[in-house]
């Protein structure tokens, strides 16, 4: 005798523990195979874009800190450097360096979540999140000891960084980067070679990258599908330009290779900042700009750096006033979830959960 | 009244509940001192039960605790010992809430249900030597039966609540239970087999050598086995708080959530208890006459300690690999064991039917390997066939296949 069975659409989110935020998904189920998505978001919108239009350009900087709020520093460093364009000015050597050593440090802790919660989706019992935060902590260290900050740290700004490091940072980064490789080794033989996660996430979801390229999708995500393109390598900013380092690239653009991109990029990041503590000398680390700076009227650009999810860039177009005229965020957690529907139809729920967590978005910065 | 309760009578092998009846029995009359000795032993049944979940939360989350570079709790009491008391009190302070268009009854229902048949497996497993709260002839089946109650119980929970996460819950939980019922039924077949008994007590009694040695099969069947109808990882995928939050039991609250949580444990701990009985020869080591409950106590454990460290280690299967993992996997793996102990047990048996101890020995020789040889075998046919249903979502999503979508590569 057929059973009747009948399709079911379940609101996931917007306070489901695996949205990583406050993310909705409709979802019309066949039993446990998805049918239907239609994404909704907007639950955390602030009006970033808009509040930018009446604080002047240094308070601005404060704003960027919530965007992307796990990588606070890379969003300050690409707005800085949006406004040093319009003024037409450049930091000096030491703010680089500073601001480039930030960066990726904020990529490994970025990164270090992306893959802690990506195994948590999978359904592993928080340890190897709490392996990825044992190491987040002590970067986090790192950060309180530069700004006085941990996650919204606004040390990136206009001109160059806040202040320059204080003499016991580098003690503590080189600390922090003997100790890093081991424990990184750790959390890497926990999860990658883990037969488990494996099987769920080989060959799930793949994304052609004929599709990512056309949707526009960047950072891992794109880079999982196969394609070499990170900013840092296309458009070098700061000081990319003085170090080595190479861009993973994945084949496949599933599940695994998302996540494993990510775990090659972080031994990039550790590259790039030994590579930067050996070059930085010492200097002025910020340029002496007006508190209240007043770009041309009619000045406009188009600052973009590879954060950690991928292009984020500040469009910024001033009327000569002490504030932008207009600010346009491009954030690569948004444009990355355009593929939602395209990687999540026809898989199953326990695979809806992962690939969210493999695309690995902030809602932060989705909403603005 | 001097009741005595006669060798005939069901209930005369088990010590405890004799030693209380004839005591009682000397002042009250004998069907009353039957109904009294009952209720004493259920007492001391359902606190127990009680007692040890809650310290098994508490080990659980420091054990957990320490594997995730945490401390745990340790506040409340001596190293937090008394943090399951803090836990249970919130809980019965918490409001009891009733989604609004639940099934009353069977809500109600659902949480006693869950922990009822947990309670009751653990009457028959002898802690020590005669201690067993009901030493029945048909413990075996009488486990297995109850243990496939827990399915009913979690089906009742999730379609009761009204939520369709529940209901999700509830459909994986059942389609696991019923799937990993059957690989472990075949597996503890083997153990009875060469045990020559049904009786749990007589399965202690016959391990001269620990089944672990004797039925390394049956003992993996049974653990994957158990671990998924306790929905504890890699199987938990009928609660899968990454997916469904909380799964079949997302809407209790208060003491109904207290109960599901008590059951949850308390069935980790009959299993625990039943895996020592089975497979770790039980109470028995030195002086076991007199400590056998320590050897007991020491054995469930070491099988708790393994129970959660995997907890802790691996992440969740998806469903259907976990029903591949059952009916391509374990099923055969327990039907070669079964095969193979059958064989045995034909061959070596002496005229009475009893295996010596030397036989033992010769059937693990012949046991472990073919054991080692099938996981490793299976294994490797297994995992080339769970891999995900590629081909089947753009016939299901209707999207366009990825070449159509255009060619800016």
């Amino acid at each position: 005798m057929p059973i009747r069975t009948e399709p079911m659409t379940v609101n996931v989110g917007p306070h489901h523990p695996s949205t990583h935020g406050v993310f909705r998904l409709r979802v019309t189920f066949d039993g446990e195979e998805i049918l239907e998505v239609e994404p909704v978001f907007g639950y955390l919108h602030r009006g970033t874009e808009k509040l930018a239009e009446s604080r002047n350009y240094t308070h601005i900087v404060t704003l960027t800190d919530r965007l992307d709020y796990v990588s606070s520093m890379i969003n300050n460093q690409a707005y800085c450097l949006g406004v040093e364009r319009l003024l037409g000015v450049e930091a000096p050597l030491r703010g680089q360096y500073l601001r480039t050593i930030a960066s990726e440090l904020q990529r490994i802790a970025s990164h270090l979540i992306g893959i802690g919660f990506f195994v948590q989706d999978l359904g592993a019992l928080v340890t190897p999140l709490m392996y990825c935060f044992r190491t987040r902590e002590r970067i986090l260290d790192l950060f309180e000891m530069l700004c006085g900050a941990r996650v919204t740290v606004s040390y990136a700004r206009p001109g160059g960084v806040f202040y320059d490091a204080p003499d016991d940072f580098w003690p503590a980064l080189d600390d922090f980067m003997k100790t890093f490789r081991a424990e990184f080794g750790e959390i890497e033989q926990l999860v990658l070679e883990n037969e488990i996660v494996r099987a769920r996430t080989r060959g799930v979801s793949p994304l052609p990258l004929d599709l990512a390229i056309n949707c526009s999708v960047s950072g891992p995500v794109l880079r999982a599908s196969g394609l070499e393109w990170d900013w840092r390598k296309m458009e070098p900013y700061d000081v990319y330009d003085r170090v080595e380092f190479d861009v993973p690239v994945g084949s496949n653009g599933d599940n695994y290779d998302r996540f494993w991109v990510r775990f090659q990029e972080i031994r990039q990041s550790a590259r790039i900042i030994e590579q930067c503590v050996e070059q930085i000398e010492p200097g002025p680390v910020r340029l002496e700009l007006p508190l209240l700076v007043r770009p041309e009227p009619g000045a406009e650009t188009y600052a973009r750096v590879e954060a950690s999810k991928g292009e984020l860039a500040f469009y910024m177009v001033s009327d000569g006033g002490i504030s932008p005229y207009r600010m346009k965020i491009r954030s690569p957690s948004l444009i990355n979830l355009t593929v939602t529907e395209h990687l999540l139809v026809g898989w199953k729920l326990a695979d809806m959960i992962v690939t969210l967590g493999s695309v690995d978005i902030n809602m932060g910065e989705v909403d603005r | 009244m001097n009741c005595v309760l006669g060798p005939d009578n069901i209930l005369h092998d088990t010590l405890l509940y004799r030693v209380i009846y004839e005591w009682v029995g000397q002042a009250l009359p004998c069907g009353l001192a039957y109904a009294v000795a009952g209720l004493v032993i259920m007492f001391i049944l359902v606190n127990l039960v009680l007692l040890g979940a809650a310290m098994l939360s508490w080990a659980e989350r420091r054990i957990i605790g320490r594997m995730q570079n945490r401390i745990g709790p340790n506040r409340w009491g001596p190293f937090g010992l008394f943090q399951p008391i803090a836990d249970v009190v919130k809980l019965l302070l918490k409001e009891d809430l009733t989604p609004a268009n639940a099934d009353k009854l069977a809500y109600f229902m659902a949480p006693v249900l869950m922990l009822m048949p947990v309670l009751l497996v653990l009457a028959v497993v002898p802690f020590a030597k005669d201690t067993a709260l009901a030493n029945l002839n048909v413990g075996v089946l009488y486990v297995l039966a109850l243990g496939s109650l827990t399915t009913v119980a979690i089906f009742v929970a999730g379609w009761a609540s009204n939520n369709r996460f529940a209901m999700f819950g509830a459909a994986r939980g059942v389609a696991v239970l019923i799937s990993y019922e059957i690989p472990v039924v075949l597996s503890l077949l083997g153990v009875v087999l060469v045990a020559g008994s049904m009786s749990l007590a007589d399965v202690v009694a016959a391990q001269t050598v620990p089944f672990l040695l004797v039925q390394p099969a049956a003992l993996f069947v049974f653990l994957a086995g158990t671990s998924a109808e306790l929905n504890r990882t890699p199987f938990d995928v009928a609660e899968a708080e990454s997916e469904l939050i909380a799964g079949f039991h997302i809407e209790f609250s208060g003491i109904k959530f207290a109960v599901i949580q008590a059951a949850e444990f308390g069935a980790t701990l009959a299993a625990a208890a039943l895996v020592v009985t089975f497979f770790l020869s039980g109470w028995s080591g030195p002086a076991s006459s007199y400590i056998g409950w320590f050897w007991f106590l020491l054995k469930l454990m070491a099988v708790i300690f393994l129970f959660t460290w995997v907890r802790a280690t691996l992440p969740r299967l998806r469903i259907d690999q976990l029903m591949a993992l059952a009916w391509k996997f374990l099923l055969p793996l327990s039907m070669i064991n079964l095969l193979a102990t059958t064989l045995e047990v034909y061959f070596f048996r002496n005229s009475e039917g009893a295996l010596s101890t030397a036989d033992l020995w010769i059937m693990t020789g012949i046991n472990l390997p073919l054991t080692v040889v099938c996981i490793v075998l299976f294994s490797n046919l297994v995992k080339d066939r769970v891999g995900p249903a590629a081909g089947r979502r753009q016939a299901a999503a209707g999207i366009p296949a990825a070449t159509e979508t255009g060619g800016a590569a």
